[in-house]
């Protein structure tokens, strides 16, 4: 198991292959649907992203005290990101990527050109990923995109994600759609074929 | 006194939302621990779902919501005739402001037009309710929180669908079942449920669909044909290898659930409600004041 701390050095990034497990250590970022398109049509970033992590997650927060404690924070589906994610790569340098689902073509390109890898968290286990944060540092956007489309500035320990595309040209997630693809049309082809 | 004032409807709402948000029935928990057990020990797969299985744990110790997508909240009533509706609904609006305060609920609430976040999570049609009066002298409701990355792979396909080979009879309903399968991959938080309607027109077929996920995974659909399809389309599902958040193995569904209905001459819809494996649904029977948890 591999242990990555902010900031995310390119060397490290590209050490890294498909199929293992990291730890992330430090500052990552929240974004989702809202924060991308506004990045991607060239809206101005408050935070410097550049060798940084973007969580696609929209977190449940609550008040406490001056600020804020995260109840629950696991991923959310990337897909939705694809048409944005390439170019926010490309813009803003991120070398992290982390969500569910894994991601396309455009994004595999961008992380092998610029140095990036999609991380895949465990979807919908968010309380025990809201274990892993150990404080909110700040929060943008807040106002104008909501609490869960806002951009969360947050520090983890150790962090847990499964390297799902890395800069070698591996996307585990086409890997298991074409395999699974395969066994469809089989199982497509079978039985008493009605409608043939 | 009509029963639905024998007792604080906002309370025992607000009560059946935490339980709901931050545990899974014990039949899904038990899945998942099977399934676990069932990959190769230290692999992707197994490591994933023994996460899944802390998490729902560690949720339930601590009363927080088990994923931050705490989802549709959907209210499922059966209430003795000439129940005031409209009361218990606003009990479940107010329940539902109550547990966003409290951080059971995500502010997970778009005003879709403005783009605004409605922070209370109330608003038209919002949490959605469905009645059922009935010869009953209980009220009876369950709740589903369904959460929008499954809800994304819902579909509906319209028979014969000619890409897929599918002709209006149970062999193209598997088809569908599969492909649908097959589409979502890791998309919607693998290993899923699948709730189906055969039949119905387009809106209802949505609504039937959802309502087989508050069925018990052990339970089987009363019409053989239909039971010999659920397990049919489980065990080959299973073969497909997309696994836990598609990162492959050997449990990509957990359960399939189909009804039929009846429906026009000109179609055949086959109805999809695909949901996460953060399987919430909870339900509570009130009689003469006192009330009983269900799942």
């Amino acid at each position: 198991m591999k242990e990555l701390r902010y900031p995310f050095s390119e060397e490290a990034v590209r050490a890294l292959r498909a199929g293992e497990i990291v730890r992330i250590f430090g500052r990552v970022f929240t974004g989702r649907d809202r924060l991308h398109k506004h990045l991607a049509e060239g809206g101005a970033c408050p935070v410097a992203l550049r060798d940084g992590a973007l969580y696609h997650c929209g977190p449940v927060v609550v008040p406490q005290g001056d600020g804020w404690r995260v109840v629950a924070a696991g991923p959310t589906t990337s897909a939705r990101e694809e048409p944005y994610m390439a170019e926010v790569i490309a813009r803003h340098g991120v070398r992290l990527i982390i969500g569910k689902g894994g991601m396309g073509a455009a994004t595999q390109a961008a992380c092998v050109r610029h140095g990036c890898v999609y991380l895949q968290a465990v979807g919908g286990a968010a309380a025990l990923l809201a274990q892993r944060i150990r404080r909110v540092d700040g929060v943008h956007f807040l106002e104008a995109f909501g609490a869960t489309e806002a951009l969360w500035q947050l520090e983890v320990e150790s962090f847990e994600a499964v390297v799902g595309i890395d800069t070698h040209g591996r996307n585990l997630f086409d890997e298991v759609k074409a395999s699974s693809g395969k066994v469809l049309q089989q199982l497509l082809e079978t039985g008493p074929g009605a409608g043939r | 006194m009509p029963l639905e004032n024998e007792m604080n409807w906002t309370d025992t709402l607000a009560e059946l939302i935490r339980r709901t948000t931050s545990d899974l029935p014990a039949d899904v928990e038990d899945a998942l621990r099977v399934a676990a057990d069932a990959e190769p020990a230290n692999s992707q797969a197994a490591l994933l779902l023994q996460a899944l299985v802390a998490n729902t744990c560690l949720a339930r110790r601590q009363e927080t919501p088990l994923c931050q997508d705490t989802g549709t909240l959907t209210f499922f009533w059966r209430v003795p005739r000439g129940t005031d509706t409209q009361a218990l609904e606003q009990a479940a609006s107010e329940a539902t402001a109550r547990a966003t305060r409290e951080g059971l609920l995500r502010r997970n609430t778009i005003e879709t037009l403005s783009g605004g976040s409605v922070d209370s999570n109330v608003a038209e049609g919002c949490p959605v309710n469905h009645f059922e009066q009935a010869d009953t002298e209980s009220v009876e409701v369950w709740l589903m929180q369904k959460g929008g990355g499954s809800e994304n792979m819902s579909a509906q396909f319209s028979l014969p669908d000619e890409e897929l080979g599918a002709g209006r009879d149970l062999e193209g309903v598997r088809k569908c079942l599969l492909h649908a399968v097959w589409r979502a991959q890791g998309f919607g938080c693998a290993p899923g449920v699948l709730g189906v309607c055969i039949g119905s027109d387009r809106a209802e077929g949505f609504l039937v669909a959802k309502r087989q996920l508050l069925r018990p995974l052990g339970d089987a659909a009363p019409e053989p044909e239909l039971a010999a399809l659920e397990r049919r389309v489980l065990e080959e599902a299973n073969r497909l290898g997309i696994g836990p958040m598609g990162m492959g193995g050997k449990t990509t569904l957990l359960g399939v659930k189909i009804a039929a209905r009846s429906r026009l001459p000109a179609s055949y819809f086959v109805t999809v409600a695909y949901l996460c494996w953060a399987c919430r649904r909870r339900g509570v029977r009130v009689t003469g004041g006192v009330a009983e948890w269900l799942g």
